[in-house]
């Protein structure tokens, strides 16, 4: 099993890599087109900005080589909202493999989302013997609106869509690899998927 | 629910936890990763390293010691301590911290804390700020609290906000090693004029403590040292209690 963890210089990607190791599988860091593409499973991190993420990703023609990806590919956090259309954080077209558009939290509540939600209506294999209403740690400030290819939500204020699943990609707003032993549970159903 | 996080905090030395800490089935009780896994394994929602280690070779030693803790580890944690550069963080990022908390450094250079920001995302900044009352007036100290400074902790935790800094750490100097309860009426007024999350700090001795915080403090997370690493309060217990009273905890 070769897994391939996109590096486009993003922050914390250790965390994703010590996960995988803890399940007893190992990773690559990498920006190499070849290995990605090789790769049985390809994670796409994302900490930090939109706007310039995006940019770093187009620099190295990660863009184009992403969406054209055919094996089952992870998005996690900023690297699932890049999956989507548009990021109205630094007013950023997407990749455009999930249409629809990631917006500001715009409510009372504090921003960003910082903390263990729950998680709840979820679909598909990737939360095999995961249970309803499970726990997962969130930071984030714009999120993905109630949407057809939700396959989990969350509620802040609004319900909104916490995983998102089309053909082989599938995109998680949570970090599996910091959401203790569900979330690596989580992490280890998407390695499996068939 | 978002649920409010308990956050036990660990002082570091020299890639060892300091001593004080009494958990009887610890083999070594100095091993900040065998501590650290417990308290994940106890429903901690986030763990804090604190270096307070002075040696030449302390980056070296810390960016070692986060590696092994985010290797074992599968909550989030900050490391805070003597941070001052873009460059300290990017190097304990890469070695496996969420995020970092920086304290003196921001007040002496503000500006630090949007370069952070803006490299790294707002997600990872944790601007710690210890004050205590001089007057009635609660003023920003450094140095662990021992070093005044004319800010104001309001004027202060706004600026931070508007820099880029994604949570607030505050310690109440007053409160602090008290056991008395957390600054809930300065909490209270830090939760209602930002919109970033407040970690409260300083004062945990009881249950009841925490209780008050979230509700009277309106604080998001709470941290303590003390009352967990001797087990005074064991964090099982403290979040079942906390739940019963109507509390969003996760257990």
């Amino acid at each position: 099993m070769k897994i391939a963890i996109i590096d486009y210089g993003a922050g914390n990607v250790k965390s994703i890599e010590f996960a995988l190791q803890r399940l007893g599988y190992s990773s690559e860091l990498t920006s190499n087109a070849d290995t990605v593409k090789a790769a049985d499973r390809v994670i796409f991190p994302g900490v930090g900005e939109a706007s310039s993420a995006m940019k770093m990703l187009k620099s190295t023609g990660l863009d184009r080589l992403i969406p054209a990806l055919e094996q089952p590919v992870l998005g996690i956090c900023l690297g699932m909202q890049l999956m989507c259309n548009y990021c109205e954080e630094g007013d950023t077209k997407g990749l455009n493999i999930f249409d629809v558009k990631v917006v500001k939290f715009n409510n009372q509540l504090k921003v960003p989302q910082v903390g263990w939600n729950t998680i709840f209506d979820l679909k598909t294999d990737l939360f095999n013997g995961i249970e309803e209403n499970a726990y997962m740690y969130l930071v984030h400030s714009f999120y993905v609106p109630a949407y057809r290819d939700s396959i989990a939500n969350s509620s802040y204020g609004v319900n909104y869509s916490v995983a998102l699943h089309k053909n082989n990609f599938y995109g998680v707003q949570f970090h599996p690899e910091k959401s203790g032993e569900i979330g690596e549970q989580i992490l280890k159903n998407f390695i499996e998927i068939r | 629910m978002l649920t409010k996080r308990i956050i036990p905090c660990l002082d570091i030395k020299n890639g060892r936890t300091v001593k004080g800490i009494n958990f009887v089935e610890l083999r070594d009780a100095g091993d900040p990763i065998e501590l650290a896994k417990i308290y994940a394994e106890n429903y901690a929602d986030e763990l804090v390293f604190l270096d307070i280690s002075a040696t030449e070779e302390r980056r070296k030693t810390l960016a070692q010691l986060v590696e092994d803790i985010a290797k074992h580890i599968n909550i989030p944690f900050t490391v805070g301590g003597g941070i001052a550069s873009v460059e300290d963080v990017a190097l304990l990022l890469k070695s496996g911290a969420d995020k970092v908390s920086i304290n003196s450094a921001a007040v002496k250079n503000p500006q630090l804390i949007s370069e952070i920001a803006k490299r790294f995302g707002s997600q990872c900044v944790v601007v710690a700020i210890d004050a205590k009352q001089i007057n009635g007036l609660w003023k920003v100290h450094l140095v662990g609290g021992k070093q005044p400074t004319e800010l104001d902790l309001f004027e202060w935790a706004k600026k931070v906000q508007e820099l880029g800094a994604g949570e607030i750490l505050f310690t109440s100097m007053d409160n602090d090693g008290t056991k008395k309860g957390f600054a809930n009426e300065a909490l209270a007024r830090l939760s209602h004029e930002l919109h970033i999350p407040i970690i409260a700090s300083g004062g945990a001795g009881t249950i009841q403590h925490f209780e008050d915080t979230f509700k009277l403090g309106k604080a998001d997370a709470a941290l303590a040292a003390s009352v967990f690493h001797f087990k005074e309060i064991e964090i099982p217990d403290l979040k079942q209690e906390l739940k019963s009273k109507g509390i969003a905890i996760r257990i």
